[in-house]
C-alpha cells in the first residue's frame, strides 16, 4: 500500500484512470482542482478573446477585489449549508454594518470622539462585529432552539434588517468615510506595497512547506501511508507558483499618474519616473486570513466536525452527544462576524454605506458555495471551494461587462454555469464508487 | 420452571392485565441473587401519540450476562433500548445501575454511565470517515485542542482489526462502505469505549457468516470480561446460543423472562408469536406454530 485507497481499489488501465490515479495520488481534491482549471480555462478564454487586454493586472485586481466580499460570507454559508440551513439574511445584515460603520464615523464620532481620531475606526469595527453577532445570534437562537426553519427565520432577517438599515440612515446615503477606513477597501492606497507584498508571499510559501512537513510527519507517527514524495514536491511548487504569480501581478499594477502626483507634491520629490507598486491589495489579505481560519475551525476542530455531522446524519450527531442547538446558534453567530468583515471591506470600497448595499448578496453568497461544491443535501462542502466559487462568479461577470455584455445577460451566463456545476455533481456522484 | 412475568406495579397502579401469574418479585430475588444486577429498567413506558411502544416493562442484566431481547417486529424492543441509551426519554419508570438510581436524559448521560449502544439503525453520519464516527462526539485532541486525525484512525484501525481485519477503508466516507462494514463500525464504536453495559440492536442483521461469527466470538469475548448485554435480534438461534436469558415482548408488554435452560425453541417462539408465557401456552398452540 503505497497512497490512498486509489491504489487499491483501482486497477490502473485507460489514460484517464491513470491520470485520474495521479490526481489521487497527491490527495487534492478533484472538485477544487476542476475549479481552479475552469477558473484558467476562464481567463484564457476572454484573454485570447479581448487581444490580452483583459488580463491586465488592474483587471485581474479589480475583479478578485470584487468577489471577497461575497467570498468572505460565503465560506461561512458552506457551514450553513452543510448543516441542512440556509442564509438568506446576509444582505440585509451586511447592510445594517456597513450603515453602522458609516454612523458612526460621520455622525458619531465627529460630534464625540472627534473625526479621524487614530482608533475611531476600530470603534466603529468593534460596534460593527458586535451587531453582526448580535443579529446572528437572534437568527440562531430562533432556528436552533424555537426550532423555526432557518428559511422562514432569515427571510425575515432579510426583510427586517434591510428596514433597519433606513432606520439607521435615517434614508440617506451616508459618506465619505475615515481614510484609515478606507484602506481596508483595497485599491492603489489600500494595498500593502511591492516590498510588504514580497515579504508576506514569502511567509506564505514558508507556511505552506511547514504544513506540508507537518502533514506527513503526522502520518510518518502512525505509520500510516504518506503521499509519494513526488506529490509532496509537486504540491509545494505549485504553492510557490500560485503565490510568486499573485504578488507579481499584484506588484505589476502600479499607482496611476494622479496619485503619483499627489504623492511626489506630499513628499516634495519630482513625480517624474516614479513608479510605486501597489502590491497585494488588503482585501485579499483578509480573504485569505478569512479563508484559512475557517478551513482551520471546518477541518481541525470539534465544532466543524460537528457541523459536518449534522449535515449527514442529525439523528447520529444527537446520539453523539453533540449538542447540536448550540453547534446551530454558532454557525450564524459567525455568519453575522463574516458579514461584519465583509460589510468593512464593501463599504471601505464604496467610501461610505448607501440604503441597498448588500441587496442580494444572498443570491450570489449561495450560487458561490455551491458552485463550490456544497449540497444541499447536507454534510457536503468545502470553504476554499466557495471562495473559488465566488471567483469564478466575478471572472465571468467582470469579464463579459469588460467585452460589453449587458448585466442581464451575464446573469444568464452565471445561472448556466451554476446549473452545469451542480449537474456535474449529481453526475460525478452517481458514477463514484 | 423460572419464568419471571411482569412483575406487578407497585400500589397504587392498576394491575397490568395477563400480570397474574406464578409468584414473582423482583427480577433478581427470582435469578436467586447470586449476582447484584447491573443495570435494572422497573416498570418503563413510551408511548407515541396514542400507541403504547412500551408498556410497563422491566428487565435487567447482570455482569458477564448476556439476555436477549426477542419479539415481532413492532414490539417495542428498540424503543425500551432507545430509553436506556438516552435516545428517547421514557414517559414513566425508572432505571437503576448498580442498584442506584439514575436520570437518563439524553445520549450523553448514557455513555457516562457506561452504557453503550449499537443502534438497529447505526446512528452513522454517512459524510464523514469510519474513525470521525466511531469518535463522534469524543474526539481525540491534541495539545492545541485541535482535532487529532491521526490518532483517531490509529486507534479505528486496532479496533477494527478486533472486528473485521479485512476492513481497509479508513479514509472513505462511510457512504462508501457495504451495509456490513458500515455495522462494524456502529460496532467497533460501541465496544471501543470500555462500556460496562452494551446494547446491540439487531447488531448482526447486515453481516456475513464469517463477520457475524466474529460478532459472536466479540459478544462471548466481552461477557468473559464482565459486560452486561442486551441483545435484542430476531434470530432465536442466535439468542439461545448467547444469552443466559431471554426477555421477550409483546405488542408494548413484556410476556416474560425465560432461562434459556428452562425453555425450548419452540416454547420461545410460542411467546414472540402469541404473547403468552410458556405455562399457559398448551402443546396444540406449539404445534401450530411449525
Ligand atoms: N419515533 C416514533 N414515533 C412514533 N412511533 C414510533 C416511533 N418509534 C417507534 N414507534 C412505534 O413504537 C412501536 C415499537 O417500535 P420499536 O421500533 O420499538 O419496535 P421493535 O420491537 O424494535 O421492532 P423491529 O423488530 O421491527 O425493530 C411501533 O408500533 C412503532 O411504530
Ligand atoms: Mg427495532
Amino acid at each position: 500500500m503505497t497512497s490512498s485507497v486509489a491504489t487499491s481499489e483501482h486497477e490502473t488501465g485507460s489514460l484517464r484512470d491513470r491520470v485520474m490515479d495521479l490526481v489521487r495520488a497527491t490527495e487534492i481534491d478533484g472538485r477544487l482542482l476542476g475549479m481552479i482549471v475552469t477558473l484558467i480555462g476562464i481567463e484564457i478564454g476572454f484573454g485570447l478573446y479581448t487581444g490580452g487586454s483583459i488580463l491586465s493586472p488592474v483587471n485581474l485586481l479589480t475583479f478578485a477585489t470584487q468577489a471577497v466580499q461575497i467570498a468572505i460570507i460565503a465560506t461561512g454559508m458552506v457551514l450553513v449549508i452543510v448543516s441542512r440551513n440556509i442564509d438568506l439574511s446576509v444582505g440585509s445584515v451586511l447592510g445594517v454594518v456597513a450603515m453602522t460603520y458609516a454612523v458612526l464615523m460621520h455622525e458619531v464620532f465627529p460630534t464625540t470622539i472627534g473625526v479621524d481620531t487614530p482608533y475611531g475606526w476600530l470603534i466603529a469595527l468593534g460596534a460593527g462585529l458586535l451587531i453582526g453577532i448580535i443579529l446572528g445570534a437572534i437568527q440562531g437562537f430562533l432556528i436552533a432552539y424555537m426550532k423555526i426553519p432557518s428559511f422562514v427565520v432569515t427571510l425575515g432577517g432579510l426583510l427586517a434588517f434591510r428596514g433597519l438599515v433606513f432606520d439607521i440612515s435615517g434614508g440617506s446615503t451616508q459618506a465619505p468615510d475615515d481614510t484609515q477606513f478606507v484602506v481596508l477597501g483595497g485599491g492603489p492606497l489600500g494595498s500593502l506595497g511591492g516590498t510588504i507584498s514580497w515579504a508576506f508571499g514569502a511567509v506564505i510559501i514558508v507556511a505552506i512547506a511547514l504544513y506540508l512537513y507537518y502533514n506527513r510527519r503526522q502520518r510518518r507517527r502512525f505509520g500510516f501511508p504518506v503521499r509519494p514524495m513526488w506529490a509532496e514536491v509537486g504540491i509545494g511548487v505549485v504553492g510557490l507558483l500560485i503565490v510568486v504569480g499573485g504578488v507579481a501581478i499584484s506588484n505589476a499594477y502600479h499607482w496611476p499618474a494622479g496619485l503619483i502626483e499627489q504623492y511626489a507634491a506630499q513628499h516634495g520629490i519630482s513625480p517624474e519616473g516614479l513608479v510605486i507598486e501597489a502590491g497585494v491589495p488588503w482585501p485579499a489579505v483578509i480573504l485569505l486570513a478569512v479563508t484559512l481560519v475557517m478551513t482551520f475551525l471546518a477541518t481541525k476542530r470539534k465544532f466543524g466536525r460537528y457541523v459536518y455531522a449534522i449535515g449527514g446524519n442529525p439523528e447520529a450527531a444527537e446520539l453523539g452527544g453533540i449538542n447540536t442547538r448550540w453547534t446551530i446558534m454558532k454557525i450564524y453567530i459567525l455568519m453575522g462576524i463574516l458579514c461584519a468583515i465583509s460589510a468593512a471591506i464593501s463599504s471601505a470600497q464604496i467610501n461610505g454605506a448607501t440604503n441597498d448595499l448588500g441587496n442580494g448578496y444572498e443570491l450570489l453568497v449561495i450560487s458561490a458555495a455551491v458552485i463550490g461544491g456544497t449540497s444541499f443535501a447536507g454534510g457536503v462542502g468545502t470553504i476554499p471551494g466557495a471562495v473559488l466559487g465566488a471567483i469564478v462568479i466575478y471572472a465571468l461577470r467582470y469579464n463579459l461587462q469588460y467585452i460589453g455584455l449587458p448585466s442581464n445577460n451575464q446573469d444568464i451566463v452565471i445561472a448556466v454555469v451554476l446549473i452545469a456545476a451542480v449537474a456535474f455533481d449529481t453526475y460525478s456522484r452517481r458514477n463514484a464508487t | 420452571m423460572s419464568v419471571q412475568q411482569q412483575p406487578e406495579p407497585r400500589p397504587p397502579a392498576a394491575p397490568p392485565p395477563g400480570g397474574a401469574g406464578a409468584a414473582n418479585v423482583t427480577p433478581a430475588a427470582v435469578a436467586g441473587g447470586a449476582t447484584a444486577p447491573l443495570v435494572e429498567m422497573r416498570h418503563i413506558s413510551v408511548a407515541f401519540g396514542g400507541v403504547k411502544a412500551v408498556d410497563n416493562v422491566s428487565i435487567d442484566v447482570r455482569p458477564g450476562e448476556v439476555v436477549g431481547l426477542v419479539g415481532g417486529n413492532g414490539a417495542g424492543k428498540s424503543t425500551l433500548m432507545r430509553s436506556l441509551s438516552g435516545a428517547h426519554k421514557a414517559d414513566s419508570g425508572e432505571i437503576l445501575i448498580d442498584g442506584k438510581p439514575v436520570t437518563i436524559a439524553n445520549p450523553r448521560d448514557a455513555k457516562n454511565a457506561g452504557i453503550e449502544t449499537i443502534y438497529q439503525t447505526l446512528a452513522l453520519a454517512d459524510n464523514i470517515n469510519a474513525p470521525a464516527n466511531l469518535f463522534l462526539g469524543r474526539e481525540i485532541l491534541t495539545g492545541v485542542g485541535t482535532l487529532d486525525d491521526s490518532a483517531m484512525e490509529d486507534a479505528t484501525r486496532k479496533v477494527m482489526g478486533r472486528l473485521n481485519p479485512n476492513f481497509k477503508r479508513f479514509r472513505s466516507p462511510v457512504r462508501n462502505l457495504s451495509g456490513g462494514q458500515r455495522q462494524s463500525v456502529a460496532i467497533a464504536r460501541a465496544v471501543h469505549f470500555n462500556a460496562k453495559v452494551l446494547i446491540m440492536d439487531e447488531p448482526t442483521a447486515a453481516l456475513g457468516p464469517a463477520e457475524t461469527e466474529q460478532v459472536r466470538e466479540l459478544i462471548r469475548q466481552l461477557k468473559s470480561e464482565g459486560l452486561g448485554i442486551f441483545l435484542v435480534s430476531h434470530d432465536i438461534h442466535d439468542v439461545i446460543d448467547l444469552a443466559e436469558r431471554i426477555s421477550v415482548m409483546y405488542h408494548g408488554r413484556l410476556v416474560g423472562t425465560v432461562d434459556k435452560t428452562d425453555v425450548t425453541i419452540d416454547e420461545v417462539l410460542g411467546m414472540i408469536i402469541l404473547g403468552q408465557p410458556p405455562d399457559k401456552l398448551n402443546r396444540e398452540q406449539i404445534q401450530s406454530l411449525r
